[in-house]
């Protein structure tokens, strides 16, 4: 709708700037709070203007929460299910769109399933798997009596285990095996017209060189995408580190370690609450996914400006 | 040796076949053109000779080779798609370096077989732009070069030029055949535009719903079509068509109305009393003289075409066309006479569809030409 009326643009800007200021108000007071001494947040009426602690706050809070270390498990947390997440949501993708198979409906739906079961629902059982990864394959041989029959045997038991619970895997895995990236893939991929992969053929290139010289090229911007939803997604990730890491000294991340900071009975235990400290390290923690998607958007903006046709 | 030899194809999708037992040789260097309507099979037949549609029975066969189940990579085509095909992505050089690429030649050998492919089809000075950039025309160029600079032992068209408009077209059917008389590659060429068939082939190959029903140079096809559908389909404006009985008695075919066309002996012999579908090129009608004999007609209306006209009559209640330069005024339904000489006059079995006349004038042809070799 394209209208130009003096009081229509009185209008539109009157909401987007309510808007605006609906959005921007809780970040200003969390500024605000960073910026004063415990005392001056815990009084009323709240501060509105900036004051002079903001550093110290922040340092206080950075050594208190030991994010040195937390901030590097966080990324490597992040990097690693944005990476893993891509491959795993182009391979398949690629599987289910460009192979015509006999179970190809069958793993389709499989993958499906697995987006209405999201990590919050199965944790329990994720769980399970995670304090060790083989156990379904114990049990796949525990129940077909195979164990019994190999112990009878040999006079050996098998007790398979892989134990995920305090490492990076454990935290990773988990969240890459998830189908939403596939989706997009296959969304993406299937825009694509036959005559390309026809011409790929003529030209005579594989499948894998087909993948990788033609689909991941003109997924540029399906990745970035991707990437940033992901990135974001991992760094804000709270329950399942939770669970699965109980070294937090060193597997500990920085989202997990904030709501420590977060004053409630538990951590002050009846003392003084310590905003001042949790607002300063939102702020900190804010940072990778804010630059990642200000970063990603430019990204955005560039593919869609030279959209290759 | 024929360079391509199709043997009794037939392609079935999901129980309904699609192409019926269709055989034919492809010498090597020519220049072959499949026409006819959409669905009519032709696409299906190129990309089973390419190698991306699986055949369902029959053969076929490349430089000797039964390529049935070899991959379309080592099959030695290279094809033209009708939307270019071509990877967005990459610049024009990557799109016509990337055969090379994949085949695993050296970067600086690659790069110099570029450049001169691509001056050879005028688009040295667009290597750097990627597709998206390019008009309809120099894409349809890019495609060329990538299939050229394989140096394929044959290339297959596959509408190539239908997404271009009418001037684009003709230059670029132009520069198809200059290319094909300098690399001299045997060419499958799938069209449903009778122009291009016309103009580009050495033979013509006309499908009709799955079985080829007439091949021969585009001069054959033209003055002998062998079925009321290829005559239908050949030609504009399209043939005239008039049924009638044959009378060997007087040496003429006799209309549905009380009107008579002489015919030549050879034609009705052995006919006589057949239903028959006369067949008449608008361009070989001329209107009579005052007081010569011919098809009385009545004047319906008029097509200016610049050059020439088409005047469209009615014999009966059926439509009769006559290309003609010369310029006539008429009242509508004025009585006007045709002129059909019997040479022009081509005779289509009622039932069977095919012609009674074209089979013998192409046996003559063939015999005076042996006689002369």
């Amino acid at each position: 709708m394209i209208e130009r009326t003096p009081l229509l643009n009185v209008v539109t800007h009157f909401i987007l700037l309510i808007g605006f200021l609906l959005l921007f108000l809780p970040l200003w007071l969390a500024l605000m709070a960073a910026s004063h001494d415990m005392t001056t947040v815990s009084t009323a009426p709240i501060e509105w203007l900036p004051g002079g602690e903001l550093w110290a706050n922040m340092h206080e809070a950075w050594i208190k929460s030991d994010f040195g270390t937390k901030f590097v498990n966080s990324f490597i947390v992040s990097v690693c299910v944005v990476l893993g997440k891509i491959v795993l949501s182009a391979i398949t993708a690629f599987g289910i769109v460009f192979f015509n198979h006999r179970f190809r409906m069958v793993i389709f739906w499989l993958i499906f399933i697995t987006l209405m079961l999201p990590l919050e629902v199965r944790i329990v059982p994720t769980y399970a798997v995670a304090a060790n990864a083989l156990s379904p394959f114990q049990t796949l041989l525990d129940t077909t009596g195979l164990t019994g029959l190999f112990e009878t045997l040999s006079g050996v038991r098998i007790a398979m285990e892989w134990n995920l619970l305090n490492s990076y895997t454990g935290l990773i895995l988990p969240l890459v095996a998830t189908a939403t990236g596939t989706f997009l893939y296959r969304q993406f991929f299937l825009t694509i017209p036959d005559e390309l992969v026809e011409a790929a053929k003529m030209d005579g290139s594989g499948p894998l060189r087909f993948l990788w010289d033609i689909l991941i090229p003109l997924s540029r911007t399906n990745m970035a995408a991707l990437a940033t939803i992901m990135f974001v997604y991992a760094w804000n990730q709270y329950l399942w580190p939770l669970l699965v890491i109980t070294d937090r000294a060193n597997y500990g991340v920085v989202v997990v370690e904030l709501a420590d900071l977060v004053p409630d009975q538990l951590t002050t235990g009846g003392g003084l609450p310590t905003w001042h400290l949790a607002m300063a390290a939102t702020l900190m923690v804010m940072v990778p996914p804010v630059l990642v998607v200000i970063f990603m958007q430019r990204w955005f903006i560039r593919g869609l400006i030279n959209t290759d046709k | 040796m024929a360079d391509i030899s199709i043997r009794n194809v037939r392609k079935t999708y999901a129980r309904q076949e699609v192409v019926h037992g269709v055989s034919l040789d492809i010498q090597n260097g020519e220049f072959v053109v499949i026409l006819g309507p959409s669905g009519c099979g032709k696409s299906t037949l190129l990309r089973m000779i390419a190698g991306l549609e699986e055949i369902t029975s029959g053969d076929i066969a490349i430089a000797g080779t039964v390529v049935n189940r070899l991959e379309p990579r080592k099959r030695g085509c290279a094809m033209v798609f009708q939307n270019y095909a071509l990877y967005p992505h990459m610049s024009v050089a990557e799109n016509i370096g990337y055969a090379l690429k994949v085949a695993g030649v050296k970067k600086a050998e690659r790069l110099a077989k570029v450049a001169q492919v691509a001056a050879s089809v005028g688009l040295t000075e667009f290597l750097d732009r990627k597709p998206g950039q390019l008009s309809g025309g120099q894409r349809q160029r890019v495609a060329m070069a990538r299939a050229i600079i394989r140096e394929p032992r044959v290339f297959l068209f596959d509408e190539p030029l239908s997404n271009l408009d009418a001037k684009l077209r003709v230059q670029m059917r132009h520069e198809i055949r200059r290319i094909h008389n300098q690399i001299k590659a045997t060419s499958v060429f799938v069209t449903h535009d009778q122009h291009e068939g016309m103009t580009l082939a050495d033979r013509i190959v006309i499908m009709n719903k799955g079985t080829i029903d007439q091949v021969g140079t585009p001069e054959d096809i033209y003055n002998h079509p062998a079925s009321i559908y290829v005559a239908g389909f050949i030609g504009s404006p399209a043939m005239n068509f008039l049924p009638g009985t044959i009378s060997v008695a007087q040496r003429a075919v006799l209309l549905s109305g009380d009107a008579r066309l002489d015919i030549s002996a050879e034609a009705a012999l052995g006919h006589d009393g057949l239903l028959v579908q006369v067949g008449l090129r608008p361009e070989q009608i001329a209107l009579a003289r005052p007081g010569q004999p011919g098809l009385p007609t009545r004047f319906d209306f008029v097509e200016e075409l610049g050059s020439a006209r088409l005047y469209h009559f009615l014999y009966e209640d059926l439509s009769v066309t006559v290309h003609s330069e010369e310029k006539h005024r008429f009242s509508p339904g004025q009585e006007v006479t045709l002129s059909i000489p019997p040479a022009a006059v081509h005779l289509f079995d009622a039932q069977t569809t095919r012609s009674l006349t074209a089979v013998a004038a192409l046996a003559a042809k063939a015999q005076k030409a042996l006689a002369t070799a």
